[in-house]
């Protein structure tokens, strides 16, 4: 049974980082649920029961996060994931997130299991692995989440980061579960690399 | 003079439960943040006419964002608040000059009312300054439950020749309110007070 005790979204529009300002002011977003730690303060062998029950809050985060973004799934570009475990818990609590948060994510914006062998184009969305940080940490600490293109981690002008925090959680016995989207590259990118247009491969790396 | 907007980074805070007990409705805080060149950055200048504008002109922006944000309509806004973060190469006047001439008429056109004063907080500060945005009831002053607080902070603001402005706007008081005072069926709405 997981316990809601606050959810926060935010989402940002960010213009020029002192250059040329862009024709579409950059989108991005994160939302973050903050739950009671069933584990705190003792060691539990078995925490696999809690993951499978996180799957429904990484669905409810992946919608949240795309209404407050207020676009249609297929306008996201890139995403990322993050965990911040209160002090009586342990790092392995935040790893919980792993699969309800990125798979909720992914299942928001169209995953479908990879195209068989032989068949070309691209099979579904989100196909790159979901980047991630962790940490232990004390009420209000920030934690910056990476950020990747959804269907190509390669992809240079998507890898990017948000710096993210609830102030006054978590509460040692609390968890702070983060998801993050954004509708484009960095704002001023212009370092070369793989580009969105040439991704081929459509194997969630090129 | 517009603002020269760089990022607006808007937010909802919503707490469902505090100390074990289930908060309903949860309440919400919304906190809109405006990052916006400094125009009179590095200098003494005596006319800071320009910021006055840009302080009306961000009071509707801002509170609009918040509005919005929340998905309310403007009147079913309960409290407000509003602060600045001074980049280094600025003067806490330059604050006072967004906050407090004209920011607040246009802000209590974005919440559909306002007789309450708009409390705030101002400071000078660096990059990932945070700075808590004093909350009160929008019509009157005195309502306990509503004395509140939301913290804002953008890591990369303000730089030197910038100023971080926020407003917040709720739908709500605190999550577990009892500690007595004027309750929001007690207001009279008139002397912004009580």
């Amino acid at each position: 049974m997981i316990e809601l005790r606050r959810v926060l979204t935010q989402v940002e529009d960010i213009h020029h980082e002192f250059g040329p300002p862009a024709a579409t002011p950059l989108r991005r977003g994160a939302a973050l649920a903050v739950i009671a730690n069933p584990y705190a303060g003792r060691y539990v062998a078995n925490i696999l029961p809690f993951m499978t029950e996180l799957q429904s809050l990484g669905l409810l985060l992946a919608r949240r996060l795309l209404a407050a973004l207020a676009v249609p799934p297929e306008r996201v570009q890139g995403y990322g994931k993050a965990a911040i475990v209160g002090a009586a818990g342990e790092l392995e609590h935040g790893a919980l997130w792993h699969a309800p948060g990125g798979y909720g994510m992914r299942e928001v914006l169209g995953w479908r299991d990879a195209a068989p062998d032989g068949v070309a184009g691209q099979p579904g969305n989100a196909l790159a692995i979901v980047p991630s940080t962790k940490k232990v940490a004390p009420p209000g600490a920030s934690i910056d989440v990476p950020l990747t293109h959804l269907n190509a981690s390669y992809v240079r002008s998507h890898l990017d980061c948000i710096e993210v925090r609830v102030p006054g959680s978590p509460a040692a016995d609390e968890l702070v579960y983060i998801l993050a989207m954004s509708l484009g590259p960095r704002i001023q990118e212009r370092l070369g690399g793989l580009r969105v247009e040439q991704i081929s491969r459509w194997d969630g790396q090129k | 003079m517009s603002a020269a907007i760089r990022k607006i980074v808007v937010q909802v805070d919503e707490i469902h439960t505090e100390m074990g007990r289930v908060v309903t409705p949860p309440t919400r805080r919304a906190l809109a943040i405006a990052v916006i060149a400094n125009p009179f950055a590095g200098e003494y200048t005596e006319d800071l006419a320009a910021l006055i504008t840009i302080g009306e002109e961000l009071g509707g922006l801002l509170g609009e964002k918040c509005v919005a944000a929340l998905n309310i309509q403007p009147e079913e806004a309960q409290s407000y608040g509003k602060a600045a973060i001074v980049g280094e190469a600025g003067e806490l006047e330059h604050a006072a000059a967004i906050l407090h001439p004209k920011m607040g008429a246009s802000l209590r056109r974005a919440v559909g009312s306002g007789a309450a004063l708009v409390p705030s907080a101002k400071k000078r500060g660096g990059l990932g300054s945070t700075i808590d945005v004093p909350l009160g009831h929008k019509d009157a002053a005195f309502v306990r439950s509503h004395f509140d607080a939301i913290e804002a902070r953008v890591p990369d603001a303000p730089r030197a020749g910038e100023i971080l402005v926020a407003i917040a706007v709720t739908d709500s008081g605190r999550p577990l309110p009892r500690v007595g005072g004027l309750q929001v069926h007690e207001i009279l709405g008139k002397d912004g007070l009580r």
